[in-house]
């Protein structure tokens, strides 16, 4: 291998000469503690290094080594529940060698080399295999079956295969190539994070990925495969309603990115996942969750690749055929990342100091989401896999015109816009029903009316509508007061308010509403909608607005949400309390007088 | 001892020089000028045989042909030791006081070492400030970075050191349903960068009438001083902070004041090389830069101490969006902001209560750390307050006549909040169990039905059964 040396060192940048028959994006190991490195430029001879870890000590004169082969991800069982740097190098193992902080130069492979896993095999000697398919599965833990793959450029006839304990290095089998070669199988894959890894074909997604959040999976839903941003300033909900979709949403696989953000938080989902059962599985959540940590203080070129290594993690469980979500919190520290390195590199800047490739990296990004027909032979039509991503957007001061949130929404199908002044209010989740759209919505109706009810979308868009309504009408009771509306749009009003607070808010923090089944979420949307109706029905005939709004009822359908799936007794309850109180007779029903009409 | 005299060129606070060798990233560099004077600097950028320094006390002085260069071979240091509490310094950690030098038990790099993440321990000890805007409404924990926003001319000094002299975990280990104040080594770190000479001695005189400069340790770089020391300045005091918290089990406060010179400092060297801008002209990395400061609050496993960070910074023309407001709330849990409108209505502390926020607020409180009502009834009174501001701005519009019977219990409300929980005397401590039967009182202006946001049974075991309770409907 090459050995070079260093030039320059600016921050995480480093210079070096003599390394001729190196590649772009090949990983080089600097200086005499072996800190790993990338190369992003190359001029003449010199190779402009970017540096994972911090390069303070280096000078002109230290060793460069090359490695020949791109910064890579190891793939296979014991990813789960293990918490990575921004390069794949597991903390726990740094802690062990290094103490509570960071030393530098340390290695730690991906996959404990040592760890046993028992290895069940899926085909037989003599069986044809193609690159994607699955030869056994090792139980990785209670809740995620691990399904071993043939490397995607191999393929060829099983001449051995056995079931037993193995390491993820050990050979598990052989295979033997139509070229005559043949090929030890082992457990462990490497894959170069920025190449993404290969499918059969790409298919359109029409699953909804349910959150248990109701603005989200009512209003904007996002599905399987696919992908949203959540952009918002500080202190307006962007990490909690991350962690929510990592707590609740029903994917198989959850990948968590805490790119450039705060040690505690991610210090909270190490403390919270262990103890949070997966509604699902009925297990910790953490057993389906794989964390890649590269917090704010960590070095800046580990934040840049982070986001690969997370999503190429994403692309393998893909490939076994699950359905993953990855979240980047927040892909706005990684553009600052690659602002960074672009500016020591003196390339010439685009929007804000931000590189002109931003746009480019940010699509190609988002674009290795999708939902896919996995690769393999055997049984390709019917093993599918997706990766949603999710991406949350800090914008400096709001701002939404600036790079980062532009270029993002040009490739993001699901926006989910957090506003400060909800934030304000304690309107949570803050997202703002006016701004937020979703281009799901369409392809999910028809999964909706199979699996919550035909008049889910009629429902919804109604809601929708009372809520752009509201807003419309706001403008004139700041201006006149609200007497100056018909009674019919103070009923609107009070709906409005109603599915504000009754629906939209809700709080992360309480057990019995952080999660809300699709079910639920329509049988709340069905009784607020039934009060509004029986409530303009009930004026029609006289009742006035003032007793309306003084329904009792109206103490129950804003607790309503509090019930648990069990509850749907009791809003057929309520449903008839709306009934007796609005119209019909019993203590606080109105005069029987006034609805002669007696319709309903 | 390497030692150069060739120096290229000298602009602003940076030197060139050339002709090196063996110079390395981030190394000490001591300079010595025609006329005597010393500075300290550290390499930034080292290219083949060049070094570029930037020079932390300034290049007053300099030229280039007779600067002495002398390459130390190390990074910048500080030397920490127990004697540090009660002794003043200078902002690069020489001693600024009358005492002797200190004799360092261990010397450190103040650039420190990341946190490992799977090292920390989640911050959830409830600190009681004191301070009602605080605790009742956005709770400070042990191990949390909150900054205050403030502006020129608002009194963020009074309440950093209202924080600092009341600050107190509570034990609640007994039997009390609210803890009393734990013992417990406690100490506080005072980094002063750029604020006039006035501030840092109203701080000193705060500490020195409380005696609580016993357990103080103060690093001062006050507005005469060089500018580019200042980046230096928080660094060495949180080394200092990270010695006391983690070899000495002690539970650090870290005041850090003022960010914004340090944030300026920061973008004057970053002009003078003639960086890419940022936002604003701030360089590009402020982010990473700043983080590297506010992320060494914490708390680690296996060690008792622990660092809370209040960092102090001045919005330019009062705008949260500016730049260094807006990064620092990326990086910090939360917010304590100071506002001009109720500072000119006579009400101290000036908290908004509205944009402030503290995010680890929801693992701070509740039974055990405080009481179980705590959550929902910090919830309620923000609820209420926002929609009494509200109220209120409409009946500048329409006059108060036209405002529900409703929303004028929500003004009434609001103004009684403003005077009756958010005001309270600058030597004013109130326990938490104050704060919160204060809050309880106000929740009384309200019509019963509209505390949706608190449980029921705790609606009936704390809502004060007083008459001023008004049944509103409508």
């Amino acid at each position: 291998m090459d050995q070079g040396k260093i030039q320059k060192v600016a921050g995480p940048l480093v210079v070096a000469v003599g390394l001729t028959n190196s590649k772009m994006y090949d990983l080089v190991r600097v200086g005499e503690e072996g800190l790993m490195g990338e190369i992003i430029e190359m001029r003449g001879e010199r190779a402009s290094i970017q540096v994972y870890e911090e390069t303070e000590g280096l000078g002109p004169g230290d060793p460069v080594e090359a490695t020949g082969a791109p910064l890579s991800v190891e793939l296979g069982p014991g990813m789960l529940e293990a918490v990575y740097d921004g390069v794949q190098r597991p903390l726990d193992a740094l802690e062990a060698q290094a103490g509570a902080f960071l030393a530098r130069g340390m290695t730690a492979p991906g996959l404990d080399r040592a760890k046993v896993w028992e290895f069940v095999p899926t085909v037989k000697p003599g069986e044809e295999v193609a690159g994607g398919d699955i030869i056994g599965t090792v139980q990785e833990n209670t809740v995620i079956e691990h399904r071993v793959l043939v490397p995607p450029a191999l393929s060829g006839t099983i001449e051995s295969i056995e079931a037993g304990s193995y390491t993820v290095t050990d050979t598990v089998g052989r295979l033997k190539a139509a070229d005559g070669t043949t090929h030890d199988l082992i457990m462990m894959q490497t894959w170069p994070v920025r190449l993404p890894r290969p499918f059969t074909k790409k298919i359109a997604a029409d699953e909804p990925l349910t959150t248990g959040t109701r603005v989200i999976d009512t209003f904007f839903p996002i599905v399987k495969g696919g992908v949203a941003c959540i952009p918002g300033p500080f202190g307006a909900g962007k990490t909690v309603t991350q962690h929510q979709i990592a707590k609740w949403s029903n994917a198989e696989v959850v990948i968590f990115i805490g790119c450039g953000e705060r040690g505690n938080e991610m210090t909270d989902v190490l403390m919270e996942f262990p103890e949070l059962i997966d509604p699902y599985s009925g297990e910790p959540l953490l057993k389906r969750t794989v964390l890649v940590a590269n917090t704010s203080n960590m070095p800046v070129a580990a934040r840049e690749a982070s986001v690969y290594t997370g999503i190429t993690m994403a692309e393998y469980f893909r490939d076994m055929g699950y359905d993953v979500v990855l979240q980047a919190d927040s892909t706005s520290r990684w553009a600052e990342a690659m602002r960074e390195i672009s500016g020591r590199l003196e390339e010439m800047p685009g929007d804000e100091g931000f590189p002109a490739y931003l746009g480019t990296r940010l699509a190609s990004f988002y674009e290795r989401a999708g939902k896919v027909v996995c690769l393999g032979s055997t049984d390709s039509e019917s093993r599918t896999g997706s990766v949603s991503v999710v991406g949350s957007v800090s914008p400096p001061g709001g701002d939404l015109s600036e790079p980062v949130v532009q270029n993002t929404l040009r490739v993001v199908k699901v926006f989910w816009a957090l506003q400060d002044q909800l934030a304000f209010q304690r309107h949570f989740p803050a997202i703002d029903w006016l701004t937020s759209y979703s281009l799901y919505l369409d392809k999910i109706t028809g999964h909706w009316a199979e699996e919550v009810s035909p008049e889910f979308r009629g429902r919804r868009d109604e809601c929708m509508a009372i809520l752009q309504r509201e807003n419309e009408l706001a403008e004139i009771v700041r201006l006149v007061g609200v007497e100056a509306l018909s009674a019919e749009e103070q009923i609107l009003m009070e709906t409005a308010k109603s599915i504000r607070e009754d629906f939209l808010q809700q709080n992360a923090f309480r057990d019995d509403d952080q999660f809300s089944s699709l079910g639920e979420q329509d049988r709340l949307l069905q009784m607020i909608l039934l009060f509004h109706h029986t409530a303009i029905k009930a004026h029609e005939h006289g009742a006035p607005l003032k007793e309306i709004f003084a329904a009792p009822v109206r103490d129950h359908i804003a607790h309503a949400k509090y019930l648990s799936d069990a509850g749907a007794g009791e809003f057929d309850e309520i449903a008839s309390e709306i009934e007796t109180q609005l119209v019909g007779e019993g203590p606080h029903g109105l005069e029987t007088a006034v609805y002669a009409g007696g319709e309903r | 001892m390497r030692e150069y005299m060739t120096t290229r060129d000298i602009v602003g606070p940076l030197l060139l020089i050339e002709s090196v060798s063996d110079v390395t990233y981030g190394e000490l560099v001591e300079l010595e000028f025609p006329d005597g004077t010393r500075s300290l600097g550290n390499v930034l950028e080292v290219d083949r045989d060049v070094a570029l320094v930037q020079a932390f006390e300034g290049t007053r002085g300099s030229n280039p042909s007779q600067t002495k260069v002398r390459f130390l071979g190390r990074s910048l240091e500080l030397g920490v030791s127990r004697d540090m509490l009660g002794r003043v310094f200078d902002g690069l950690g020489r001693p600024a006081d009358d005492g002797p030098e200190i004799i360092p038990d261990v010397r450190r790099s103040i650039y420190g070492s990341p946190i490992n993440p799977t090292a920390r321990d989640f911050p959830d000890d409830f600190i009681q400030t004191g301070v009602s805007a605080i605790d009742g409404l956005n709770p400070l924990v042990r191990g949390q970075k909150l900054p205050i926003f403030s502006g020129s001319g608002l009194p963020h000094n009074q309440l950093a050191a209202q924080i600092a002299r009341q600050s107190a975990v509570l034990d609640c280990s007994g039997d009390d349903e609210i803890g009393c104040k734990a013992e417990g080594e406690f100490a506080v770190v005072f980094a002063a960068m750029g604020i006039t000479f006035a501030d840092a001695d109203f701080f000193i005189d705060e500490f020195r009438n409380t005696s609580a400069i016993e357990r103080a340790v103060l690093f001062l770089n006050l507005a005469d001083d060089p500018a580019v020391e200042r980046i230096a300045t928080p660094r060495m005091a949180l080394t200092a902070a990270e010695y006391l918290a983690y070899d000495c089990d002690m539970h650090v406060l870290v005041i850090l004041t003022d960010m914004t010179y340090y944030c300026e400092a920061l973008r004057e060297v970053s002009a003078a090389r003639k960086e890419v801008p940022g936002r604003r002209g701030y360089p590009g990395y402020l982010y990473t830069d700043l983080a590297t400061i506010y992320e060494r609050a914490g708390r680690v496993k296996g060690r008792k101490g622990s660092i809370t960070q209040v960092p102090i910074l001045t919005m330019p023309d009062d705008d949260k969006t500016h730049p260094i407001p807006d990064l620092t709330g990326y990086i910090t849990e939360g917010q304590i902001v100071l506002d001009r409108n109720l500072h000119r209505r006579g009400i101290y502390p000036p908290v908004a209560v509205l944009p402030s926020l503290s995010r680890l607020k929801q693992k701070g409180i509740g039974p055990g750390k405080t009481r179980e009502d705590h959550a929902d009834l910090s919830n309620q009174l923000f609820g209420a307050y926002a929609r009494g501001l509200q109220a209120k701005e409409l009946a500048v519009i329409l006059g108060e006549a036209a405002l529900s019977d409703t929303d004028k219990a929500f003004v009434a409300f609001a103004d009684a909040f403003e005077d009756r929980f958010i005001r309270q005397g600058p030597h004013e401590e109130r326990s938490v169990a104050e704060t919160l039967a204060i809050g309880w009182e106000l929740m009384a202006l309200l019509p019963r039905a509209e505390l949706k946001r608190i449980k029921d049974e705790y609606v009936a075991k704390y809502l004060p059964v007083a008459d001023a309770a008004v049944e509103v409907t409508g």
